[in-house]
């Protein structure tokens, strides 16, 4: 069953197609109180659905970590790759 | 590019931000915030606990004037933890190895202990200078050693912190090394080393958590011996 079309700025961003991606982020809202009330909300969503459980376990802090490792490497990149065993680097 | 063992101290940068931006502020993201309910979930309780069980076992010893500083003292704790203990994930970056960092907490906190003992009680912080029982004689060199002692507090809090960790670090980077060159050649050397490496690294966790306890304990310390 269909359900009324709705604009695609006003779908949440696990339910937009991936060819609207381009089309949804363009019709973000770019202001300093946009982003940052969307910056709250993702973190609100994150931490209501895994830490402010009432039996949480390692996972949600885990993933912070294991983020943080992540975006480190990135950061580090282009330090991190003469590292590498090759001859041209 | 040469790579020297020290690289890993330099905070890399990506489009003009530093990572230590970063480093420094991921203890806040750590930390749950609180809510009002009454039963929260178990890292707020875990998080009330230990602030509460430390700052009750920090304060005790101290008298009523100084307990104004218990949330500096806590909050310096749970922030030098975080850090050195994330700074133990592999590829992130810890401040705490800068010394710049390390004087700049160390100095002002000192250097406010200090300003508030001669304020409060100018008497008493001077006759810190001279401890009690000393033979008279002794009395003039005391004193001078005493104020070297004092001025050195900071110097030693700061480099304290930067020293244990850097070297910390260090030894980790170099062990691991080590521990991967020797294996293609001699596997069970390269084992041993491997053996050395993980004790390290649990001597690691052990003094990151440790230097801080330290930090803040003088610090303590010298506020219990100005108020």
């Amino acid at each position: 069953m269909a359900d009324r079309p709705v604009p695609v700025k006003d779908t949440r961003l696990l339910d937009v197609k991936l060819g609207q991606l381009p089309n949804w982020f363009l019709k973000r809202n770019f202001t300093y109180s946009g982003m940052t009330g969307a910056v709250g909300r993702g973190y609100d969503s994150f931490v209501n659905k895994y830490i402010n459980v009432k039996k949480g376990g390692i996972g949600g802090i885990a993933m912070v970590l294991f983020g943080y490792v992540v975006v480190s490497y990135i950061w580090n990149y282009e330090h991190l790759k003469h590292d590498r065993w090759r001859k041209y680097h | 590019m040469n790579l020297t063992f020290f690289d890993q101290f330099m905070s890399p940068q990506i489009l003009g931000i530093q990572l230590v931006v970063m480093s420094l502020l991921m203890p806040s993201i750590i930390f749950p915030t609180q809510n009002n309910r009454w039963l929260t979930n178990r890292f707020s309780t875990l998080q009330s606990w230990a602030i509460h069980t430390f700052t009750k076992q920090l304060m005790l010893p101290t008298n009523k004037k100084s307990r104004q500083w218990s949330i500096i003292l806590t909050s310096l704790m749970a922030m030098l933890l975080t850090t050195n203990l994330l700074g133990l994930l592999p590829y992130t970056f810890t401040p705490t190895t800068q010394l710049s960092m390390n004087m700049g907490l160390a100095i002002p906190m000192w250097l406010s202990t200090v300003l508030m003992g001669l304020r409060n009680q100018p008497t008493m912080s001077l006759g810190h200078m001279l401890p009690e029982g000393t033979p008279t004689p002794l009395t003039p060199t005391l004193i001078v050693i005493e104020t070297i002692s004092l001025f050195i507090r900071p110097l030693a809090l700061g480099v304290r912190l930067t020293a244990n960790l850097t070297a910390g670090h260090l030894l980790i980077q170099l062990t691991s090394t080590a521990t991967i060159a020797l294996l293609p050649t001699m596997p069970t050397l390269s084992l041993l080393t491997m053996t050395i490496l993980l004790l390290l690294t649990a001597l690691e966790l052990a003094v990151a958590m440790i230097q801080a306890y330290v930090f803040v304990l003088l610090l303590n310390l010298y506020l219990q011996e100005n108020t």
